[in-house]
């Protein structure tokens, strides 16, 4: 690692913690009802809502009531995503005349907006109309992000509760989360992303001239539009003279910004923030990757202020930073030093004050290793699945840190809501591995952790490492999985491996050479976003309907303290242990072999 | 059940309505008084016409203009409605053969060109369209632009260094050049 990077990663980090603790004290007054101050200006839109909804604020639900309405509301989005893009074709806001997205696409997609996950399988300025990006999967960034906030909402009252049977309004808590939370941070931030260049506006792509026009081989296309192809079957080329360039616009900024606040991470473009009209400078770079993990950590803080105990919050912010911390050093390090086959061919690779240097295939110069390698550990740790760089051409090692944030289970701050739910099932099973070392009954902030609740958080913690593993085992076992990968050998492997593991933990990035825009990819990576997104959601429900109807044990000689540097090690070795056992020998077989080959390649 | 269809019915509307109409919209209608240029994709104008936008590469290949990074949008290199990068692994032969090729093209055209290549001259960026080069890789193209412009060699150099950009704050960021503006300033150049 260079110091600058070193300066940055501190720079960075201290800014996320700076920012935590009055974000995550002001969302506790607004799960908590209290006034927040925002409520003297939007008070009145958010009564007309429950009025005209029929919601009654007061009127709370227990755990199957809440878990019902989260899915049904969920439910009706994809429904609704899905026709849109299927419909956009007639519909308003397409100036570029993009027609109706294909069934088994239009599904995979609507699946991964209302998921939270934003995978990806097609080119969005080649696919998506206006309408389609801001009235359905824009929204959905906001909505799927603040379903996840409430059921973090409903899981922190249950353990706050004592012998109650409700946690909360579903409906309250999603109104609540988008408009005193993702709405304003959004609108702040997408107003400054504007001002370093990206771009906001309904107009149609822009032609400019190129100031030297390029001769190309281009495909010959026959009457009807298709490319003709030779007697072998490849396809015809002719030269051709371009002299303009077509600049694709849109309402971007808005979408990107809650993007990143809402951890979803889908790109307006098919390059997302590796584009420089959604990521043009070094500073919208910064405030992209801070607005990243900024709700997620300071959900922990509001997590502490809720159960009255703050230190409890900063021990599970320590755990998170701990873990990113050493991820983020890894990438950058490996990332910095580059790629030694292409030393080999002649390329300098090396830092100095004229250029970054690093393994600069799939990277910005604006951001070079440091920036895009920081961002690649963020991105990955979070579920949010944004990139501004290209993961699939990363080192070995570079791109295994990513995958393994991703089946860590997004616990290093995770998706909003759901990494810190997560990383509370992760808690669970630390202080029931501490309770049987010590022979007591295992229990947390005042609540003894049954059977119950250690199979339901066993469920959240299992379920998306089964549908990772499942998923690679029947892609890579059938032809038309294979087919996907557009890398030969272990790479190609890799590919398929990270699809799986960003899908069933509603991530979104991907080793974006994989063709995912198939049939079986459609479905299957669909299937895994489905269960790893709701599978989980429903058993944190149903731990926080049991721990409310708890009583409180108060605390004794014998309990664990869970705020100590001591638990924050064990809860990281629970984290870091269900992960080793799980993944490395699937890693091995990818990025793992790959790494070795290629240092026996160099030499 | 029965008694949340209205609710997740209402809402769905309203909050479609709040995050995907009036959110956009008011961003934009801010967008477009306050910073109308850049919301519109920061266009280029030079007597009166567009030549590009300055945060989108042009591809370059005369003697003459310094050259952009290779781009992997195809088949038009910089295509700005086609973004892509080339997601070749770092062991695929593909990107050790194209990277060979653009060493080999830029030593064919500077014969004075021996030594290491700046990476980022020879590696596709991650969207394709990457605006800028680092300050390492334009100035190694300096004696195959003088030659080719009759310019002397200082007088290119000095020009590279002038559209040099550093790290903003002296952190974030890294040296680079636009290669656009670079050539556009070429070209008002007088031998």
């Amino acid at each position: 690692m260079t110091a600058l990077a070193v300066v940055q990663l501190l720079i960075y980090l201290g800014v996320i913690v700076a920012l935590a603790k009055p974000l995550g004290l002001y969302m506790a007054r607004v799960y908590e009802g209290r006034s927040c101050g925002l409520d003297r200006v939007l008070g009145p839109v958010e009564r007309l809502l429950y009025r005209a909804s029929g919601v009654k604020a007061g009127e709370e639900m227990n755990w199957t009531q809440y878990a019902i309405a989260m899915l049904l509301f969920n439910f009706l989005g994809f429904l609704v995503l899905y026709m849109l893009q299927r419909l956009q074709g007639v519909l308003l806001a397409n100036p570029q005349h993009l027609s109706a997205v294909a069934p088994d696409l239009a599904f995979n997609t609507a699946i991964s907006f209302v998921t939270n996950t934003n995978w990806q399988n097609y080119s969005g300025e080649q696919t998506m109309s206006y309408l389609t990006q801001m009235f359905g999967l824009g929204v959905q960034n906001f909505v799927s992000a603040a379903s996840g906030m409430a059921v973090l909402a409903a899981l922190i009252r249950g353990i706050v509760r004592r012998t109650a049977s409700t946690l909360g309004n579903f409906w309250v808590d999603l109104v609540r989360s988008t408009l005193y939370i993702l709405l304003p941070l959004s609108l702040l931030l997408a107003l400054a992303l504007v001002s370093q260049g990206v771009v906001q506006t309904f107009s149609s792509y822009k032609k400019v001239p190129l100031v030297e026009p390029t001769v190309v081989d281009q495909p010959k296309l026959d009457a009807s539009g298709s490319p003709i192809k030779d007697a072998q079957g490849n396809p015809v080329t002719e030269k051709a003279t371009v002299k303009e360039q077509t600049l694709a616009l849109g309402p971007v900024a808005s979408q990107i910004a809650i993007k990143q606040l809402g951890t979803n991470g889908g790109g307006f473009y098919n390059t997302n923030s590796a584009h420089p009209f959604e990521n043009s400078t070094p500073i919208s770079n910064f405030l992209e990757v801070v607005a990243i993990p900024l709700i997620s950590a300071a959900l922990c803080l509001t997590f502490g202020q809720m159960v009255r105990d703050r230190r409890q919050g900063w021990a599970i912010l320590a755990a998170m930073v701990a873990i990113y911390l050493v991820a983020a050093v890894v990438v950058v390090s490996t990332e910095q030093h580059g790629n030694p086959l292409l030393t080999k061919l002649g390329a300098d690779q090396r830092a100095s004050a004229t250029q970054s240097g690093g393994n600069m295939e799939g990277k910005e110069v604006r951001f070079g290793p440091a920036a895009s390698a920081l961002w690649a550990a963020t991105t990955t740790g979070t579920s949010n699945g944004s990139v501004n760089s290209m993961h699939d051409s990363f080192t070995p090692l570079g791109g295994l840190v990513p995958m393994l944030m991703m089946q860590l289970g997004e616990v290093v701050f995770g998706g909003v809501g759901c990494g810190l739910y997560g990383m509370l099932a992760f808690v669970i099973v630390a202080v029931f591995i501490a309770g049987l070392m010590v022979g007591r009954t295992p229990e947390y902030l005042g609540k003894k952790i049954g059977a119950f609740e250690m199979k339901m958080a066993s469920l959240v913690i299992l379920i998306p490492p089964a549908a990772v593993l499942l998923g690679t085992a029947v892609a890579v076992a059938t032809s038309t999985g294979q087919a996907g990968a557009s890398n030969p050998g272990a790479h190609g492997f890799s590919q398929i491996l990270y699809a799986f593991s960003s899908a069933s933990n509603n991530n979104g990035s991907a080793f974006a050479g994989i063709n995912g825009n198939t049939q079986f990819y459609n479905f299957t990576l669909g299937l895994a976003m489905f269960f790893g997104r709701f599978w989980t959601k429903i058993p944190i429900l149903a731990i926080a309907g049991s721990l409310a109807a708890k009583k409180l044990t108060p605390a004794g000689a014998g309990t664990l303290a869970t705020h100590t540097p001591l638990f924050v090690v064990l809860l990281i070795g629970t984290i870091v242990l269900v992960a080793a056992l799980t993944f490395i020998p699937a890693l091995s077989l990818g990025p793992i072999v790959e790494h070795l080959q290629m240092l026996a390649a160099a030499r | 059940m029965n008694s949340q269809i209205r609710p997740a019915l209402v809402l769905l509307v309203a909050l479609h309505v709040l995050t995907g109409l009036i959110y956009p919209l008011a961003v934009t209608g801010i967008a477009q008084v306050v910073w109308h240029d850049k919301a519109n994709g920061s266009v280029l104008v030079a007597e009166g016409k567009a030549v590009g936008s300055s945060l989108i590469g042009q591809p370059f290949s005369a003697q003459g203009y310094f050259w952009s990074r290779p781009s992997a949008t195809s088949p038009v290199p910089y295509d700005a409605s086609a973004s892509t990068g080339s997601n070749l692994g770092p062991t695929n032969p593909a990107l050790a053969a194209a990277v060979r090729d653009r060493i080999s093209a830029l030593r064919a055209a500077d014969p004075g060109l021996t030594g290491p290549v700046p990476v980022d001259l020879v590696t596709t960026s991650g969207s394709g369209l990457d605006p800028d080069i680092s300050v390492a890789a334009g100035l190694i193209q300096v004696p195959r632009v003088a030659a080719a412009r009759g310019l002397s060699p200082d007088r290119v150099r000095a020009l590279v260094l002038s559209q040099a950009e550093g790290r903003t704050l002296g952190v974030l960021g890294e040296p680079r050049v636009n290669v656009l503006a670079l050539n556009l300033a070429l070209d008002r150049v007088r031998p």
